[in-house]
């Protein structure tokens, strides 16, 4: 085999290898991106029952409920709208009324069924007392950044 | 004062670091031997500044100094001593000054043991690390200074997340770091090289200890991230393919790929753009890894709103070296010639394989990773891109690569075939094929991905073994003839060996726990019990109590197998008293068959009865038993003969030398 050849036979080889990778990026793109809706967009658009999306807001404080079984119902809001949330399973430890959460599941009449919880937390958060006094010196750094490990509840 | 003392040496530091940047560099360019010899003692000097900057901030965190910012915002005084320490680097503004003390280190390293280099490389290589050295100390000392002061002073501190207070978390961070950084010596290597418009056996030698402890570090750090993800967050999960750990995962996947062209630079002088390529590519990664989690870019796109000073620095920063390396490289690439020619059959053939599967697989984790962000940088809206796209695209992308894995190995340099290799290979390939059957007979065709990926890791596990066997000529020549050859195997080819399994060990894992995992959630009262992957588990009951600075919920387990007990677990759900954040400690007990893994939720009712949730996680611990046997083979490797004795000279003719001593 001559050098220019061997040097075709790898471009080869590479183009497949990239080409399939891109093959496989696409068709892994369309079924497995996941949008986010607020309650209001959810509200608006209406997603059918056949489309996963992620659903992102506060709890609304007084909400939740537990009728038994493991199972949990709340509201997630964005203070315009509220949709009712039902999940089975335990729900991340920094799940509380007032405090925002990302549901991941369907929207199934009007009620939204989801699979998997999750909460934010980062190394960011501070008692009242602490985050008056920086506040008082105008030091006051707290914005939801930092590193975040996702907490998650997750159910099948 | 302890915070002005750290605060002045971190601006001297930045000060002998620009010196550090630019005299050596200068006098390598004009072949000034005293200007080049600058580099070693500001190397050493630099290195000795951010050790008193990094003395300075654990000394304010140990005494718990509330009058500094940092130390208000992550430590606490009932914090144990340990958990203090680690907050010295469990937030943006430490593990910043981590990172740069890390980088000294190296660079103090290399001026001091490096005596066998050339001082022109010598000198551009340190020139560069500090190069490096200087974009941190601008980026701490102008946007997240850690000694900043805080008036008037708390009486008390925000605490460290509990979550980070775990031993396993108080080293990740470190190790991951001395795995990022350790790549950081490979790039300035290459750009070196770039500089000099060279790259031979010699300079591949030289730079492979770096790689190869890097890799090491790294490869643990993940493993320890991973390990504490399952036992901490408590959803039986290893691994999430969130951001943050896809951050560590792609420095690891260009870092293994570095690993084995730079293999082939050594052995064969060839595929050298590639491998400065990869070096670049490697460190950006982890550049792009350090920023990405510790600026809160992957939060939101917003935090650049919230603090733009930090994010417009960083993605300059990025911008500058990414950039500007691989602009160098587009200049200097083409001048590096390579001399060896190879069939595509044939072991270089098959490392540039296992490279451009890398490569890819490391390119479809970054546009996973990445596009979120974009999107909304672009206003396309918000989405997120899970596990499912992330395994969807990697599984079909590593199952060709651990199949030439096994085969590589047989391959000759230069040129070779396929069929003697593969014939070599028949039992192994037997074995894989009753491995397959025996596991779709236990579990039936339930994930067909799942039988795949158990009969690759014994086809690996197999192969690796296969080819030891044949290295020494096992039942082919006497047992003492085999075993006089397996004394001598080189330590790298034993590293090469046991990396291997090790990473069959670790697919085997991956495949039992990604594929039969069980997992059941219900409500269970005192006495209840509930069979889960064959292992019946009774609940019986749930006390409070109170730890040093938390209070907690204890559930009790008792777990029997065919009426035998096996073990009891108690899962807790702790809050703690500073945050009055809960955290949730899992029960597990760990069998080389799988972990038996129990969790206790919120109570339900009155009757002291719990949501539960209980897996068996089948073979899971063989995930992190073989990391760990990966970084072993990578240490062992780093004891090689070649590496110990010294780099060999450089020749005009860039052949290899064996068994060069050093002068």
């Amino acid at each position: 085999m001559k050098r220019k050849h061997r040097r075709l036979t790898f471009v080869g080889i590479a183009l497949l290898l990239l080409g399939a990778a891109a093959a496989l990026v696409l068709a892994a793109f369309e079924d497995n991106i996941v949008f986010f809706y607020s309650p209001t967009d959810l509200t608006e658009k209406k997603p059918g029952p056949s489309q996963r999306l992620r659903l992102g807001g506060l709890v609304e404080t007084g909400s939740v409920k537990k009728p038994g079984g493991g199972i949990i119902i709340f509201k997630i809001t964005d203070t315009a709208q509220s949709v009712e949330v039902q999940y089975k399973g335990i729900v991340p430890d920094l799940f509380r009324e007032g405090q925002g959460v990302v549901a991941e599941g369907r929207l199934m009449n009007g009620v939204f069924r989801a699979d998997e919880v999750l909460a934010k937390h980062d190394e960011n958060y501070m008692p009242p007392e602490v985050a008056e006094a920086l506040k008082k010196a105008g030091q006051w750094k707290g914005d939801g950044k930092g590193n975040g490990h996702t907490d998650k509840g997750k159910a099948k | 004062m302890t915070a002005e003392i750290g605060h002045f040496a971190l601006v001297l530091a930045l000060f002998v670091a620009v010196a550090q940047a630019s005299l050596p560099l200068i006098g390598a360019h004009r072949g000034d031997p005293g200007w080049m010899a600058l580099a070693k003692p500001t190397a050493i000097l630099q290195f000795a500044l951010v050790a008193v900057a990094f003395a300075c901030l654990t000394h304010v965190f140990v005494t718990s100094d509330f009058s500094v910012v940092n130390v208000v915002s992550n430590s606490h005084t009932d914090k144990p001593l340990l958990y203090k320490i680690s907050g010295v680097w469990g937030n943006h503004e430490g593990s910043l000054l981590l990172w740069v003390l890390i980088l000294a280190i190296f660079g103090a390293a290399v001026a001091v043991f490096g005596a066998n280099l050339p001082p022109a490389l010598k000198a551009r290589v340190l020139s560069i690390q500090a190069m490096i050295a200087v974009g941190f100390y601008l980026f701490m000392l102008l946007t997240s200074n850690p000694f900043d002061r805080i008036f008037p002073p708390p009486l008390n501190g925000r605490g460290l997340n509990p979550l980070l207070q775990d031993p396993g978390l108080a080293i990740h961070p470190p190790m991951l770091y001395l795995g990022y950084v350790g790549f950081s010596m490979a790039f300035s290597f290459a750009i070196a090289a770039l500089i000099e418009g060279r790259v031979d056996a010699a300079w591949a030698r030289w730079v492979r200890p770096w790689t190869l402890a890097a890799w090491c570090f790294l490869t643990g750090g993940i493993a320890l991230g991973s390990w504490w993800a399952y036992y901490e967050l408590g959803w039986g999960g290893w691994w999430f393919w969130d951001p943050v750990e896809n951050a560590s995962f792609m420095p690891w996947l260009a870092g293994t790929a570095l690993l084995h062209s730079s293999t082939v630079v050594e052995k064969r002088d060839t595929l050298k753009g590639w491998t400065i390529l990869l070096a670049i590519i490697t460190f950006s990664l982890s550049l792009l890894g350090t920023f990405l989690v510790r600026s809160g870019v992957l939060t939101s796109v917003h935090a650049f709103a919230t603090d733009p000073t930090r994010g417009v620095f960083i993605l300059a920063l990025l911008v500058i070296v990414i950039g500007g390396s691989l602009a160098l490289f587009a200049w200097r690439g083409p001048k590096l010639v390579s001399t060896g020619l190879f069939q595509p059959v044939s072991r270089e053939g098959g490392l540039l394989f296992n490279n451009l599967v890398m490569a890819t697989a490391c390119a479809a984790v970054l546009l996973g990773t990445l596009y979120p962000l974009l999107l909304d940088a672009l206003g396309g809206g918000k989405v997120s891109v899970g596990p499912p796209f992330f395994n969807t695209v990697l599984i079909p992308l590593m199952i060709p690569m651990i199949a030439a894995m096994a085969v590589g190995p047989f391959l000759s340099w230069k040129r070779s075939d396929l069929m003697p290799a593969l014939r070599r290979l028949r039992i192994a390939l037997v074995l894989t094929i009753v491995a397959a059957i025996v596991t779709y007979a236990v579990h039936g065709d339930e994930p067909v991905l799942g039988v795949v990926a158990l009969a690759m890791a014994v086809w690996l596990g197999t192969g690796v073994l296969t080819e030891l066997a044949e290295r020494i000529r096992l039942f082919r020549s006497p047992l003492s003839e085999s075993f006089r050859r397996l004394g001598r195997l080189p330590r790298a080819s034993w590293g090469m060996t046991i990396g291997h399994l090790g990473l069959a060990i670790t697919i085997a894992g991956m495949a039992g726990a990604g594929a039969w995992k069980v997992e059941s959630i219900q409500v269970m009262k005192p006495g209840d019990k509930v069979t889960v992957g064959g292992y019946e588990y009774r609940f019986t009951g749930a006390k409070a109590g109170k730890g040093p600075n938390y209070k907690f919920v204890g559930g009790q387990f008792t777990v029997s197998r065919h009426g035998r007990e096996i073990t009891k677990l108690t899962s807790e759900k702790r809050v703690y008293n500073v945050s009055q954040q809960p955290t949730t400690e899992a029960g597990i007990h760990t069998t080389w068959r799988g972990d038996l893994y129990a969790v206790i939720g919120d109570a339900e009712g009155s009757g002291g009865a719990f949501v539960t949730r209980l897996y068996f996680n089948p073979l899971v611990v063989w995930i992190w038993a073989g990391t760990l046997i990966m970084v072993f083979a990578g240490a062992l490797s780093l004891t090689d003969r070649r590496h110990r004795v010294g780099a060999p000279h450089r020749k005009s003719s860039a052949v290899s030398l064996p068994g060069a001593q050093e002068a």
